[in-house]
């Protein structure tokens, strides 16, 4: 009985060897699997999160509001501004910095940001030299589209009076009842 | 005095020509072995430096020589340096005694194609191989790590087991060639190549190289996910060049060795000679890195019972089946 177990055993080890053997040639005839990265890059997936852009409305106009969200849920402290309002009352950032060597790309700040203004893209390349090229100003960051939100406008849901709309104008938003005149 | 001269420039010329080759092969040997692992892997290997990645053991030489060589504080100064020298001159010598052909005339004169021919060559690489142990042991032991100690200690435990059925795997061979020169072993394989008649001893052969050469699956010296890098973790620049160079250079001398002792040496039809010796060389590496893509490494305790409780008494066993059948 204990003969033939060792018996056996040494049989299904030969064997397990013979297939190993065998794997491992098999796959000297295949083509490597291996994706050479200079010359293919991988399309990657549009919520990928590398370099932080400042998107615009459907409108033209800059998204960003300046409320300082993005820069106080920054873990790493990366997100400086000056916020600035306009005659009609619309705010905007005075000044807009990101500091790129700093910045882990963790994607808190595109999540706090009430009005989609600050998106990350998947474009990651962004190396370089010299530490204090890394620093973005408002003119690098701003783009020309509305990167992943492309429908919303903040200011057309605001209830906030600007150039967009006056108080009441505002989508799902009703006019202002004349407070005296709901008299009984 | 004259031919006194003469034959020391030859053995000057021979002895330089073959390390330079032994060297040169050694670079590209780890470069073989990185693309055709790779392959076995589905991968792609070195690729980058040159065609096909063939400039990478220079650049891979230039940056071990441009490293910083440290010293850690608390190591034995003189034996940590000393360690990687003992490793690789031990593997370098060892290729004295492998004939890489039969003999040149040069200038009227009878050159044989080997550096020495020793009538005890097979324990003189025997030798040199036990005392490239003392060049683990040392590194591991000198670095004052724990993990390198441990490696060393590994290594040494390893390779001593290992000697034995690496020797005892032999007999048969010199039972059939009558003599322990590797010139006339090559001698008498000129009919037929010795493994045919020793398949046994070269299974046990091959094995016990192959943890000689302290290679996956028998690289518990350098268990690279327990011991950081074995008796190596504190080696850096070009010593740790040395170390590698060394078990590469091991890795040729047991390639040669199984071409000469089993599978007729230089001998071989068409080409020359010493290509030949070349060809059987990378054919028995390229064995041992299909090895290394397919087997796990072994545990401690499976390669002691491996080494002392299969190997040696199955080379015992073969050596008097061997004997019985010549006494016939």
């Amino acid at each position: 009985m204990k003969r033939q177990e060792h018996t056996a055993s040494a049989i299904e080890a030969i064997k397990a060897l013979i297939t190993g053997f065998a794997t491992t040639f098999r796959h000297l005839f295949r083509k490597p699997i291996t994706e050479q990265y200079p010359e293919y890059k991988r399309p990657l997936p549009a919520r990928s999160r590398a370099r932080i852009i400042l998107t615009r409305d459907p409108d033209g106009g800059e998204r960003c509001v300046a409320c300082y969200l993005c820069s106080a849920v920054c873990p790493v402290s990366c997100i400086s501004m000056q916020s600035a309002e306009k005659e009609d009352g619309r705010r905007y950032a005075a000044w807009f910095r990101i500091n790129f060597a700093r910045c882990i790309y963790c994607g808190l700040c595109e999540e706090a940001c009430p009005t989609s203004a600050i998106q990350l893209t998947p474009e990651f390349e962004n190396c370089e030299k010299d530490i204090l090229t890394l620093v973005y100003e408002k003119k690098d960051l701003l783009v020309d589209h509305q990167g992943k939100e492309k429908e919303y406008n903040f200011y057309k849901y605001a209830g906030v009076a600007t150039d967009v709309g006056k108080k009441g104008e505002h989508i799902k938003e009703e006019r202002p009842v004349n407070v005296k005149s709901n008299l009984p | 005095m004259l031919t006194w001269i003469a034959g020391f420039t030859i053995l000057i010329a021979k002895s330089g020509i073959l390390l330079l080759f032994l060297l040169l092969l050694a670079a590209y040997l780890v470069w073989l072995e990185r693309k055709f692992l790779a392959r076995l892997q589905v991968r792609y290997g070195p690729n980058r430096a040159g065609k096909f990645g063939l400039l990478q053991p220079i650049a891979d030489t230039i940056k071990m020589l441009t490293k910083e060589d440290i010293v850690p504080a608390a190591a034995d100064r003189f034996i940590f340096l000393l360690a990687p020298a003992v490793v690789a001159t031990t593997a370098l010598m060892m290729f004295a005694v492998v004939p890489f052909g039969s003999h040149l005339t040069l200038f009227g004169r009878n050159v044989p194609l080997v550096i020495t021919d020793l009538n005890v060559g097979l324990l003189y690489v025997f030798a040199l191989s036990s005392l490239g142990v003392y060049g683990v042991a040392m590194g591991g032991w000198a670095s004052n790590s724990k993990y390198s100690l441990l490696g060393g200690i590994r290594g040494a435990a390893q390779m001593i087991s290992y000697e034995l059925s690496l020797g005892l795997s032999l007999i048969p061979i010199v039972m059939l060639a009558d003599s322990f020169s590797i010139v006339d072993i090559v001698n008498r394989q000129e009919k037929y190549p010795f493994i045919l008649v020793q398949p046994l001893a070269f299974i046990i052969f091959m094995i016990s190289a192959m943890a000689e050469s302290k290679r996956i699956p028998f690289d518990l010296p350098e268990a690279e996910n327990e011991l950081g890098a074995g008796y190596h973790t504190e080696y850096s620049g070009i010593r740790f060049g040395l170390f590698f160079l060394g078990e590469y250079v091991h890795l040729q001398v047991l390639g040669a060795l199984v071409a000469v002792l089993f599978l007729g040496g230089w001998r071989g039809p068409v080409l020359p000679a010493p290509l030949w010796l070349f060809i059987k060389i990378i054919f028995v590496a390229l064995i041992m890195i299909w090895v290394r893509g397919t087997l796990p490494r072994l545990r401690y305790d499976q390669l002691m019972a491996l080494g002392w409780k299969v190997l040696i008494p199955v080379a015992l066993l073969n050596i008097m089946i061997t004997g019985a059948v010549l006494l016939l």
